[in-house]
Formats: structure tokens, sequence, C-alpha cells
């Protein structure tokens, strides 16, 4: 049993444990999954400042932070004690193209050790990766209205079409960075 | 769209939105989605990458299957009307278009592939010992205090 548990889950597992999120939150207590609205509510708590976008009763929204905490936890437990002791397989054509890009690390987890590291803190790898790229994801997220979860999972399944107008943006801005962008961004910072 | 129409779109108010009591619940649910998170392995940056490269079938399927059961499980809520555990009628706030979900949109996607993150992964990814995301995650929160401080500046 804790052997099927270790082993990556495949995707129609995930997918299905990931949209009965959606009625879960709903009949738990009428709440729309949504995930980046917990960016707000922290700006809200901690820095409100007298801009209007942050001055509203956060705490009527704790349970987004809640949410957010659960799956830091979550994170954690699958991290150590549900960890998969196999390197992560990664499609073949990936490698070779992130390869060509300077990336050397495939094997040592679900992240290229080579990127993500304390040591790129103030290098020009970890202003790209961590400082420029977190920055466009709580930006771009609030400007749309939601992320991942607040349009592409619960607006589709409520047939939104604001929501497919926003999902179809998400993947279109990342195959343009993927193919456009960061062949030419990675060519300015070194691995 | 005005300000405040906005404002109540991403603030969904709710009856029972209740202070503090209860709110547990959603941490536990949260628990369990960032196993999920991490065991089908969408907080990887490498399967950001293959999806963006179309290089394995893997998250669109996670994404797909999601919206699919997402999607009946509404439809199964409205229909037979479902209520709440409160005994409250189920209500979702429809999504307001706004041009924000183009421009927005793209800048999100920008983003997401640079840091093979979308939000909430962010939280998972520190979780599985991933540390360093924490700096990412204060970025992502300096964007959307940005995003707030000059929104008014901004085409919706």
């Amino acid at each position: 049993m804790l052997n099927v548990l270790t082993q990556p889950w495949p995707w129609y597992v995930a997918g299905a444990l990931i949209g009965l999120t959606v009625p879960t939150l709903l009949i738990l207590g009428n709440k729309a999954f949504g995930i980046s609205s917990s960016l707000r509510h922290i700006c809200a708590a901690c820095l409100p400042g007298n801009i209007d976008f942050f001055n509203y009763d956060w705490r009527k929204e704790a349970w987004n932070l809640w949410f957010v905490g659960g799956i830091t936890l979550g994170g954690f437990i699958a991290g150590t004690l549900l960890k998969n002791p196999e390197p992560l397989v990664i499609a073949p054509n990936t490698v070779h193209a992130l390869r060509e890009l300077g990336v050397r690390d495939f094997s040592s987890g679900l992240m290229p050790a080579d990127i993500f590291n304390w040591g790129n803190l103030v290098t020009t790898t970890g202003l790209l990766f961590f400082v420029i790229g977190g920055f466009l994801v709580g930006f771009g997220t609030r400007w749309a209205g939601g992320c991942t979860s607040g349009h592409a999972i619960m607006g589709l399944s409520n047939l939104q079409w604001p929501s497919l107008v926003a999902t179809i943006c998400f993947m279109v801005g990342g195959i343009a960075m993927t193919h456009i962008g960061l062949p030419f961004l990675m060519r300015l910072i070194t691995l | 769209m005005t300000t405040q129409e906005i404002d109540l779109q991403n603030t969904a108010t709710k009856p029972d939105s209740g202070r503090g009591r209860g709110n547990w619940k959603f941490g536990l649910v949260g628990v369990f989605f960032g196993i999920v998170f991490v065991k089908a392995e969408v907080i990887s940056w490498f399967r950001i990458q293959e999806m963006f490269r179309f290089d394995s079938f893997h998250m669109y399927g996670v994404i797909g299957t999601a919206v699919v059961v997402g999607l009946i499980s509404l439809q199964l809520i409205k229909r037979l009307n479902i209520k709440t555990v409160q005994g409250d009628p189920i209500t979702i706030v429809p999504k307001q278009y706004s041009k924000g979900q183009i421009y927005g949109g793209l800048i999100f996607g920008f983003g997401w592939a640079i840091t093979g993150a979308c939000p909430g992964p962010l939280f998972a990814q520190i979780g599985a010992g991933y540390s360093v995301v924490t700096v990412t995650l204060l970025s992502a929160l300096a964007g959307t205090w940005v995003y707030g401080a000059i929104r008014n500046r901004l085409p919706h």
C-alpha cells in the first residue's frame, strides 16, 4: 500500500482528486476554489497601506489562508513521508532542450538544483527565477483575477467564458516565455 | 467594469463566510491537496516545462481531468440542489470579464514558465523542502501589492 503511495500518482488520479476539491470547498462552506487570492489577503493583513484594494476585512477570507497553510503542510508530508525514492522521469525532448539552455541537474528531485538553491539568491539566476518570475506570477494572477485554480479549474468547471479567455492567455504566455523568452534570458545568466 | 464591481468579485462575499471557527476544515482540505500536488509532481518545474514544450501529456491530463470532474460535480450540485453542510444554498459568484484576463493572464503565463509554479504549487514547493521558493513567494506578494497600488491606472 505504502508503495503505491510513494510512487508518482498518475494524471487521472491527481486530476480527479483536484477536481473534487471544487465541490468539497463549496459543500464545506460555500467557498470558491482559488489560491492566488491568498496573496491578496496576506497583503491586506500585513501591508494594506491606504490602498483601497487591500482595505477590506481579510479575516472573513481567513479560510483561504488556512487552505494555503494546509497546502504547505501537505507538501511537507508528501516530500518526506511519501517521498518517491526514484529520480523524476522527464520527457527526453525536454531534457535535451533544457540541456541546451544550460540546465544540468535532472536527477536530484522535482526541481533543478542548479537553479533553485540559496546560492543563486543574489545572482542574475536568482533575479530571473525567483524575483522577476515570482513578481510576474503575483502581478499577473491578480490582474487576471485568478490563477490556474480559480480560472482554469473553478472557472472552466462553472462554464465561465472569461475564465476560458484567462486560461488561453496563461497558456499563450507560458508557451511564449518557454520558446522565445527563456532561450534569450538564459543566455544572459550563467548557471 | 467599475472598481467596486471587481472588488466584490474578488473578495467573494458569501452568506456564511464565518470568522475563525471551523476554518481548520479548509486547512485539512489544503493538506490533502498539497499531498496530491507533490505526489502527482505538478509542483515540478520540469513538468511545467514539459507542458509548455508539448513533450508530455501529464499536465494536460491533470488539468483536463480536474475540469471534467469539477464540471460534473457542479452540475450535480445545481441539479440536485445540494446544500452546504450548514444547510445553506450553494452560490457561486460568476466571473466578470475584464481586459485583465488578457494582460494579466499573459503576464502570469510568463511567470508560470519561469518559476514552474502557479500560486498553489509555490506553497507546496516550500513545504516539500525547496525553501528558496520562499523568495519567489515574497516576490509574488510584492507583485500582488504593486498591482493593488497601481490598478486604477491599468486597463480593466
